[in-house]
């Protein structure tokens, strides 16, 4: 079947149109959009990573011997800050989602691309306004700016950096209801909904909940910003105000993030198995269908971040037992796409090794996630290392191994060139080790009761720290080669072809890079993607064909 | 270096129970992580491109199979969830002949008062085989009670009491962290749980080895509230025959108590603080509101050995303690105890 296809040539697209900083500080292009997300956020990631490699290196010793105890509060606030409200939440929505979803569902761009412009420049304003309370002398709340010591105590920066968090967060909302309606307008003829790749539906379930879940954050920051510039008591109870009411109104968006967090990169997945496997997806509803569930579900299981806080016996219970609900649809992902493989015919390439990490570690992460729902065992490793471990399990070894995952996969359409496989696969296996060995330890430390957020602690919790931060040094030099066979391959890279993983979805039936306007002719899908064919390697069937 | 632990002590009633599900659930995430791992690599080496094997007609749904894949991990995932709700129920439940004990977080240190009125900072000697039970408060930020060898932890909040409660198994001393974010020192507001055979707790309590004198003189911890109560001239209108400008106070611990408007609320820690600090938000019935705010003159700590003191003139079961208990009732004797005499000697 005809795809549509252009030659490979001197020709011109949305990369090579315009050369002027005008036309890329002011462009309405999705996919333009999309590499500003991608300098930006790349910048925040080594930003957030050095401060990663100062904590593990204070951690080699037992005393607080590199930085002030001070400094240390502030390298993990800002760690933090910088990795999920700058990294992780824009990575794979902000950076794949707009840089694809238009392409996938057959449109020319976003719904609002005025819109989508200024989420980057409110995302950037706030990404200045946090810089800007780190240049002031840093912050040392936490991420999770907790009160009456965020309100009261502390003497950082802490409504500066709030407002960058707060600033950010209408980026996020607008990028949900942006996304949101474009799914719904602007699909393709023919592209029915249960013909959308799962890629797209899971970002529907994400932006459901930066469209409802971000206004509450943006709220309690606030609230938090009033009380502790005019002494309004409303978390402190020194004002009359209630502490735990905050910690409620946090977890209520930032339980819910934690999705946004790692629903893309199960969308992501859901793309790269079938295509290196060449089999259709198993169980496509079943997985279209869990993220909602997850959505959904996830919305009601915040108060498990409350369980020794003092809120009432009962409602732990409850809590607790809507957190096991939200395990089941994760299951089912995973032993759908573990049974994709099943009578494949696979190929592996990079994308499909991070896809595998990322079911790997998703696994240990998802299971320890049903380690801190149990009530009792949580209550012993709360706010230790084991939660430490728990959250970098879901957010490094799932989203960031996708958004990985996705670089590569997606990365000839991005750049029209390829990157170099050997040394890809390399920096793949450095990271699957440097990551395991730097947070596994931290399991067992959390077990024994190394508590979080210490920059010194008791001598006998010294060995798993130096295991802890020999992987962070083999994890932080396998995050180095993307950043640099990337960079190298947009000049000496092979140059791609439109097609070069032979993969189903309408974002393959259009050159590399695609031209500003995406397709020559909308095309119109005639069924459902991952129409792959195992027996005959190349036999596969596009998702949409040239209008007739 | 090398002589690291895996492994934490295990030295409370409640512990084993909990590494006990943590094992369980060690167990039954092994078999999950293996199952999955497994049959990714043996689906990955079997149809690796290129290897010979039988492709044809791949299925790409099956409800059934979906079917059984929600059913099997809900179950076994509710089964865990009854399990682990029954036991954290019943380690919210302090049993009524516990010890009553006193902590006030600070930033950066513990503050702890015995019953018998001494007076600790960041250590806490207690005698092994007692149930103890301590009502926390912080002082300023939100602090969290933590050791790590007994797998309790409970936050302690500004403004409102948080109750704990554990019995030791093994004397010897174990390590007390605080867990919630707290400022600069967070990490160095630590010190050290002392569990020691009852006769040397005994001894101990005599004064012989304890590093901080009891602030007020000897007595209890309730005997050093009746010294604030005297001083701070609440005595003067809370006559213990009654008939003062405020009610009397000797057994209302515990108790209903009925208000102006109607209502009523029962006497715990929370309403006596409130009491003490905002006198007028709950006006007991038949009373004026003349008692003054005591705001600003009594810290968390005194308002704690007022509320011992009170507790101390006759008290009735609090909202969380059992009805029925399986313990002997308040005893002082040691109990028999299976343990070596001596594991550890108080420094
Ligand atoms: C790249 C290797 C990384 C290393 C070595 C690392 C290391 C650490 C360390 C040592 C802490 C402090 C733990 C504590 O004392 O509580 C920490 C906290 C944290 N990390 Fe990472 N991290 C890494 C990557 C990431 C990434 C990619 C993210 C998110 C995308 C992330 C998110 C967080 C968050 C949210 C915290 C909690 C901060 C807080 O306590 O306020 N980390 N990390
Ligand atoms: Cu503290």
């Amino acid at each position: 079947m005809a795809a549509i296809t252009a030659p490979v040539s001197a020709r011109k697209h949305y990369l090579n149109i315009d050369y002027s900083w005008r036309s890329w500080l002011l462009t309405v292009d999705h996919k333009r959009i999309a590499i500003l997300y991608l300098l930006s956020i790349t910048l925040f990631f080594f930003v957030g990573g050095f401060f990663a490699t100062l904590l593990r290196l204070e951690l080699v010793t037992p005393q607080g011997d590199v930085v002030q105890a001070e400094t240390y509060n502030k390298l993990f606030t800002m760690h933090g800050v910088t990795m999920i409200f700058f990294f992780l939440i824009p990575s794979i929505p902000a950076v794949l989602g707009n840089f694809l979803l238009p392409l996938m569902i057959g449109a020319r761009d976003l719904a609002f691309p005025r819109l989508n412009l200024l989420s980057w420049y409110l995302f950037m304003l706030g990404a200045l306004s946090a810089v800007a309370a780190m240049a002031a002398g840093g912050v040392d709340t936490g991420w999770t700016f907790y009160p009456p010591y965020s309100t009261r105590s502390s003497n950082s920066q802490v409504v500066l950096t709030g407002l960058g968090a707060f600033i950010a967060g209408f980026s996020s909302i607008l990028t949900g209801l942006n996304f949101i309606v474009t799914i719904h307008t602007m699909r393709a003829p023919g592209l029915t909904w249960f013909r959308l790749p799962l890629f797209v539906w899971a970002h529907y379930a994400t932006s459901l909940i930066m469209l409802l879940g971000t206004p509450v954050i943006a709220i309690t920051i606030a609230l938090a910003g009033i009380e502790r510039l005019l002494r309004i008591g409303i978390f402190d109870p020194a004002l009359g105000g209630d502490p735990v009411l905050f910690q409620h109104l946090f977890w209520f968006y930032s339980h819910p993030a934690v999705y946004i967090m790692i629903l893309p990169g199960m969308g992501v997945i859901s793309e790269i198995i079938p295509c290196f496997a060449r089999r259709r997806i198993f169980g496509y509803r079943f997985i279209a269908f869990s993220s909602f569930a997850i959505a959904i579900i996830g919305f009601l299981a915040w108060g498990h971040h409350l369980f020794v806080s003092g809120q009432s016996v009962y409602a732990s219970m409850t809590f607790s037992a809507i957190t096991y609900l939200v395990a089941i649809p994760s299951a089912i992902k995973t032993f759908n796409w573990t049974a994709t493989l099943y009578k494949g015919s696979i190929a592996y390439r990079t994308p499909l090794w991070y896809a595998l990490w990322f079911i790997g570690l998703f696994v240990i992460g998802g299971l320890t996630g049903l380690f801190v729902a149990a009530l009792p065992v949580d209550v012993h490793v709360h706010d230790t290392y084991f939660v430490v471990a728990h959250f970098h399990y879901i957010m490094v070894g799932g989203q960031v191994m996708a958004y990985l995952a996705a670089l590569h996969f997606w990365w000839p359409k991005f750049s029209g060139r390829m990157y170099p496989e050997g040394l890809a696969k390399f920096a793949a296996f450095t990271i699957f080790i440097g990551f395991n060995l730097t947070f596994f330890p931290q399991f067992i430390l959390g077990y024994l009761g190394m508590p979080r957020r210490y920059y010194t602690y008791a001598p006998e919790f010294q060995v798993l720290n130096v295991l802890s931060t020999a992987g962070a040094s083999i994890l932080a030099f396998g995050f180095i080669l993307p950043m640099v066979y990337f960079v190298w391959s947009l000049r000496y890279g092979r140059k791609a072809d439109p097609n070069p993983w032979e993969a189903t979805g309408l974002e393959w039936q259009t050159s590399s890079p695609p031209t500003t306007h995406n397709f020559e002719q909308t095309p119109v899908v005639t069924h459902g993607p991952y129409a792959y064919s195992p027996q005959e390697p190349h036999d596969y069937l596009p998702q949409g064909v040239a209008r007739v | 270096m090398w002589g690291f632990p895996l492994f934490p002590d295990q030295a409370s009633t409640v512990a084993p129970q909990v590494d006990a599900l943590y094992f369980v659930l060690i167990g039954l995430s092994a078999v999950f992580t293996l199952l999955v791992v497994g049959l990714l690599v043996y689906f990955g080496v079997k149809y690796r491109r290129g290897a010979r094997a039988d492709r044809s007609r791949p299925v790409s749904h099956n409800t059934r199979f979906e079917l059984v894949l929600l059913t099997v991990p809900t179950v076994l995932a509710l089964a865990v969830y009854a399990w682990a709700a029954i036991l954290y129920f019943n380690m919210q439940r302090a049993p009524a002949n516990a010890l009553e004990f006193t902590a006030t977080g600070k930033q950066w240190m513990w503050k702890l008062q015995h019953p018998t009125g001494q007076r600790e900072i960041n250590e806490l000697h207690i005698p092994v085989g007692r149930p103890i039970k301590l009502t926390m408060i912080s002082q300023d930020v939100i602090h969290s009670f933590y050791i790590p060898a007994f797998r309790i932890k409970q936050d302690v909040l500004p403004g409102r009491y948080s109750t704990l409660w554990f019995q030791a198994t093994k004397p010897g001393e174990y390590h007390l962290f605080c867990t919630e974010y707290c400022g600069t020192e967070h990490s160095e507001m630590i010190g050290r749980v002392v569990v020691m055979e009852p006769a040397q707790y005994e001894a101990w309590l005599g004064g012989a080895e304890v590093a901080q004198a009891p602030a007020q003189g000897a007595g209890s911890a309730a005997s050093a509230g009746e010294q604030q109560f005297q001083q701070l001239g609440c005595a003067s209108c809370h006559r213990l025959e009654g008939g003062g400008a405020g009610p009397a106070l000797a057994g209302i611990f515990g108790q209903e108590v009925r208000l102006q408007d109607g209502q009523s609320v029962t006497a715990d820690e929370s309403y006596i603080r409130e009491s003490i600090l905002n006198p007028n938000a709950k006006i007991v019935e038949g009373y004026q509101p003349v008692m003054p705010s005591f705001q600003g003159q009594v810290s968390e700590e005194q308002i704690l050995e007022l509320i011992n003191y009170i507790r101390s003139l006759g008290t009735t079961a609090g909202p969380f303690e059992p009805e029925e208990t399986t313990e002997p009732e308040g005893t002082t004797e040691p109990e028999e105890t299976t343990e070596p005499a001596i594991t550890a000697t108080p420094e």
